[in-house]
């Protein structure tokens, strides 16, 4: 999200799902949007089927949506850059470029007109192996669009370059002037039900609810009188990616894990474990006996979604309830009242009769939820900002200005994954999800039928790739990195690109992310998950 | 208003807008017209035949659902001609196959041996899987309308299982088609249609007929939802569950960040089945295979149920009052010793905004640190 705010002044999807009908021209990347966001992937698909939509897939493996698609750019892995500057590159020359829009609504444009310059089709061509005719003919289809939306998801952000990388695709749209408009926006897919709300609610080191920011005496001084407190931190915290290491180097001594399970979704997994187990004390409050949860020393058994009140905010920023259906088993607790009997132990007394009073305290310190409350949003959800009781609620985003009032254009150069394929380590690996998985599975793979259509972990290659490491289809494969190897099932398919293997991080017995390389993007402090160098063997 | 665009249904003025149909029109003033195979957002086909209505100066009934409203149409929708029709249609319906309600056979003519052979094919002396949950049982209540035993074709085509989800008997099938244009025209996954789409005898999965698992099906379910009759039904749910003994609970889909809308079916604080909520966004009834059948971690044995703490590396059973006392102790030590800043919080992409944000008011108010994270990056 901080390319976003650093373009836009705020991060989030811009327009909605049900906008995404509206568009003539979809340019969908890093997203295998039929497996992670099914219900969402209808709306792409029925846009090309009965609106006459067309859809540019960009992502190198040879996903379901391809199939829709007109154009399908298949890039090397980690040199997203480059293809978007190519894109533009060809807009500026071909002045197909929104001149009235970059006029009035954007600065930093001759920045990015000068650094685009070099990027010509066949530069491009070079760095990401899409053939310069097939650029040229995307960015065509894109800048003569009407309403030319982008759609991302962790394919684009999950790179050293994963900030670079968004920014760039905000200097697209803008450069195409898609702004603001039904039918356009630059839309990063959610990949977890809440994490839109996760943010919203303060859970970042930087900032409060909101996205007010902590180093802001006016606002720390409203929290501290809201809160009724003294001394709140100035300084912004850790990311969980360098909370971590921090552990290892006994600077972080105590973690609380609320309903996470980084022991197999954090990347370079046996340094991470090391990490995890230099803690001088760690509580996980969770509802199954997680990766995580066997290194804890307290284990706090909390409730489901179904076996409690709330609201989640989806990746269209819509705020909508949760409810009560069943009761938590045995002794599990809400994690609201958990958080408020430990907080009340340590001598801060925190009492709510309801999730609906904590909301109303959310509305209350927090300017884009001002506008909410339980009755307003009980039957339809609304999308925040929703600054007042009357308001209605904003579905698109910056349709008159940024909130950081112009749009800035960041000039951004190619940098290459930081690592690169070697005659010991000569493939790329890449990771992602299943339909019939979430995450890291503690869910999905209780589910019998889930299990049954999609039972364990596979290493998928092409048949040529096949052919050339004498592997076969169904046969046990060692896939190794210089952090670690795991052996899991062999499947060739077509959907794969030769040279790159994928595998699904759901399995813990065969955790990908055992070989995925740490590395981090140095603003957004996102793992490189999707590019690291391996090699393959047969299983001994 | 328009005093152009007026119809008459039932004696009514209605004004209409351009392009409205007489159901759509009808469906808007709250009058019934009975329709099996009209499906929102989908192409129409008029092919149940149960929405006929009568209008003035027409020979034949018309399909209302097909049917575009027109100035001065004077428009029955329950005359004599068309409930005639109507039970003609229905029981076309119901002497195909094994609707064993009890409605379809309530003059008790055949019931005895119909029924023996119905239990055959379903393995299962109950009566309709869907029974009081069924659009065609319904109509047939509605009309009085009987099977025809002597027009009694029975069906033989097997039923299949061999998937976890959803089961397809096709004794039950009145091949409205309603499930194939919500898999080509609303999900969009394109895995069934008509065998034959002049003259259907099956719906089928893959042009060459395939089970389910073996086609392009990835068991989103919208074809359970919109199937008016006992064709398709979720296999954990038949036989084990009627409608009227379970309660619905709104809520949001926990997955991913689209956020559906769904129905909790909850039975003995249990939740058996999972439904979208129709005509809301963001997701307008659909759901995921995910969203639909990946329930059952919620009553699964594994989940925890009471607080451990470690001793001597190993879990030891706690009261949360122990719980409490011993992370509130550990915390307020470790903030003393090392700092504020020697502790982290990650807080969850999966629990609720208001837990969220006690969760950032806790690390910052209570722990005084701004060390807080969660997944997002991950």
């Amino acid at each position: 999200m901080a390319g976003l705010a650093a373009a836009f002044g705020s991060g989030a999807m811009t327009n909605t799902i049900g906008d995404l009908e509206e568009a003539d021209v979809i340019l969908a990347t890093g997203t295998n949007t039929t497996e992670n966001h099914p219900v969402l992937s209808s709306f792409l698909k029925r846009a090309v089927k009965f609106n006459d939509a067309k859809i540019i897939v960009i992502d190198p493996r040879q996903i379901k949506l391809t199939d829709y698609a007109d154009k399908w750019l298949r890039q090397n892995l980690g040199t997203d850059v480059a293809w978007i500057n190519g894109l533009m590159h060809v807009i500026i020359k071909e002045d197909l470029h929104d001149k009235t829009f970059v006029e009035n609504r954007t600065k930093g444009f001759e920045e990015v007109k000068k650094i685009v310059e070099k990027f010509t089709p066949e530069y491009v061509e070079e760095i990401t192996g899409i053939p310069a005719q097939d650029l040229i003919d995307a960015a065509r289809m894109y800048a003569n669009a009407k309403a030319g939306c982008i759609v991302y998801c962790m394919g684009i952000t999950q790179h050293v370059t994963g900030t670079d990388n968004v920014k760039s695709l905000a200097n697209l749209a803008m450069l195409c002037g898609n702004m603001g408009i039904p039918g356009g926006g630059v839309n990063p897919l959610r990949g977890q039900n809440n994490v839109q709300g996760a943010c919203d609610m303060g859970g970042l080191p930087n900032v409060y609810t909101g996205y007010q920011p902590v180093t802001n005496d006016d606002i720390r001084k409203k929290f501290e009188a809201k809160w009724g407190v003294s001394d709140l931190s100035p300084d912004v915290g850790l990311t969980v990616t360098a909370m971590v290491p921090m552990a290892h180097e006994g600077k972080v001594k105590a973690i609380y894990v609320i309903g996470e399970n980084p022991l197999v979704s954090d990347p370079d997994l046996n340094h991470a474990k090391a990490c995890f187990s230099h803690l001088d004390f760690l509580v996980v409050q969770d509802i199954f006996m997680t990766e995580t949860a066997k290194i804890a020393d307290v284990v706090l058994p909390s409730s489901c979604f179904a076996e409690k009140d709330g609201t989640f905010s989806n990746t269209e920023r819509r705020v909508q309830r949760i409810r009560k259906a069943v009761n938590p088993p045995g002794k599990a607790k809400d994690d609201w009242k958990i958080i408020c009997e430990i907080s009340t132990k340590m001598g801060y007394s925190m009492a709510y009769e309801s999730p609906e009073a904590i909301f109303r305290e959310i509305a209350d310190v927090t300017p884009s939820y001002a506008g909410l409350d339980y009755n307003r949003i009980d039957d339809i959800g609304l999308h925040w900002p929703c600054p007042t009781p009357d308001h209605p609620g904003t579905p698109i985003l910056h349709t008159e200005q940024f909130p950081c009032g112009k749009g800035n254009f960041h000039d951004i150069d190619y940098i290459p994954p930081a690592e690169k394929t070697d005659e010991e380590y000569p493939m790329y690996l890449t990771t992602g999800r299943v339909i019939y998985h979430y995450h890291t599975g503690t869910m999905t793979r209780k589910s019998e039928g889930l299990n049954e259509r999609s039972p364990e972990s596979f290493v998928e290659i092409s048949q040529n790739d096949a052919s050339k490491y004498n592997v076969e289809d169904g046969s046990n494969v060692k896939v190794a990195s210089r952090r670690g190897e795991i052996t899991a099932k062999l499947k060739v398919s077509k959907i794969a690109v030769d040279g790159t293997v994928f595998i699904p991080f759901h399995f813990a017995e065969a955790a990908a992310n055992t070989l995925t390389n740490a590395a981090l993007d140095p603003v957004s402090k996102i793992p490189e998950y999707k590019v690291c160098a391996v090699t393959l063997s047969p299983a001994a | 208003m328009d005093a152009e665009n007026i119809i008459n249904i039932n004696g009514n003025k209605i004004s209409f807008e351009k392009d409205e149909t007489i159901l759509e029109v009808a469906k808007r003033n709250s009058i019934d017209i009975p329709v099996l195979c009209h499906l929102k957002g989908a192409t129409t086909t008029g092919s149940c035949q149960v929405c006929v209505v009568e209008i003035d100066g027409s020979s034949d009934l018309v399909t209302s659902c097909s049917t575009k409203a027109e100035k001065g149409m004077n428009i029955k929708t329950e005359s004599p001609k068309v409930v005639e029709s109507r039970y003609n249609t229905i029981q076309k319906f119901l002497s195909s196959g094994n609707h064993n309600c009890a409605i379809s056979r309530s003059d008790g003519s055949d019931w005895t041996s119909f029924q023996m052979n119905v239990q055959k094919d379903d393995q299962s002396k109950e009566l309709c899987p869907v029974w009081g949950d069924c659009e065609l049982q319904d109509l047939a209540y509605r009309y009085q309308v009987t099977a025809n035993p002597l027009k009694h074709v029975p069906s033989e085509l097997p039923m299949e299982t061999a998937n976890p989800f959803i089961v397809r008997d096709f004794s039950r099938c009145i091949l409205c088609g309603k499930c194939v244009r919500a898999c080509r025209e609303i999900q969009v996954n394109d895995a069934i249609e008509f065998d034959n789409p002049e003259s259907p005898t099956k719906i089928i999965a893959s042009s060459d007929d395939k089970v389910l698992k073996d086609s392009d099906c990835v068991f989103c379910g919208e074809c359970i939802q919109v199937c008016p009759v006992g064709a398709l039904v979720e296999k954990d749910v038949r036989y084990k569950i009627r409608p009227r003994d379970t309660e619905k609970v709104r809520t949001t889909c926990s997955y991913c960040g689209v956020g559906c809308q769904m129905h909790l079916h909850v039975k003995d604080d249990k939740i058996v089945k999972v439904t979208g909520v129709e005509g809301a966004p963001p997701n307008y009834g659909s759901l995921c295979v995910k969203g639909r059948f990946g329930y059952n971690f919620i009553d699964s044995p594994e989940r925890l149920t009471t607080p451990l703490i470690k001793e001597n590396g190993e879990f030891r059973e706690a009261t949360w009052e122990e719980a409490f006392t011993h992370v509130a102790d550990n915390f307020n030590r470790i903030k003393k010793d090392h700092g504020s800043d020697s502790i982290g919080v990650l807080t969850s992409a999966r629990v609720s905004n208001e837990e969220n944000y006690l969760a950032n008011k806790f690390t910052r108010a209570v722990l005084k640190t701004n060390n807080i994270d969660h997944c997002a990056r991950l």
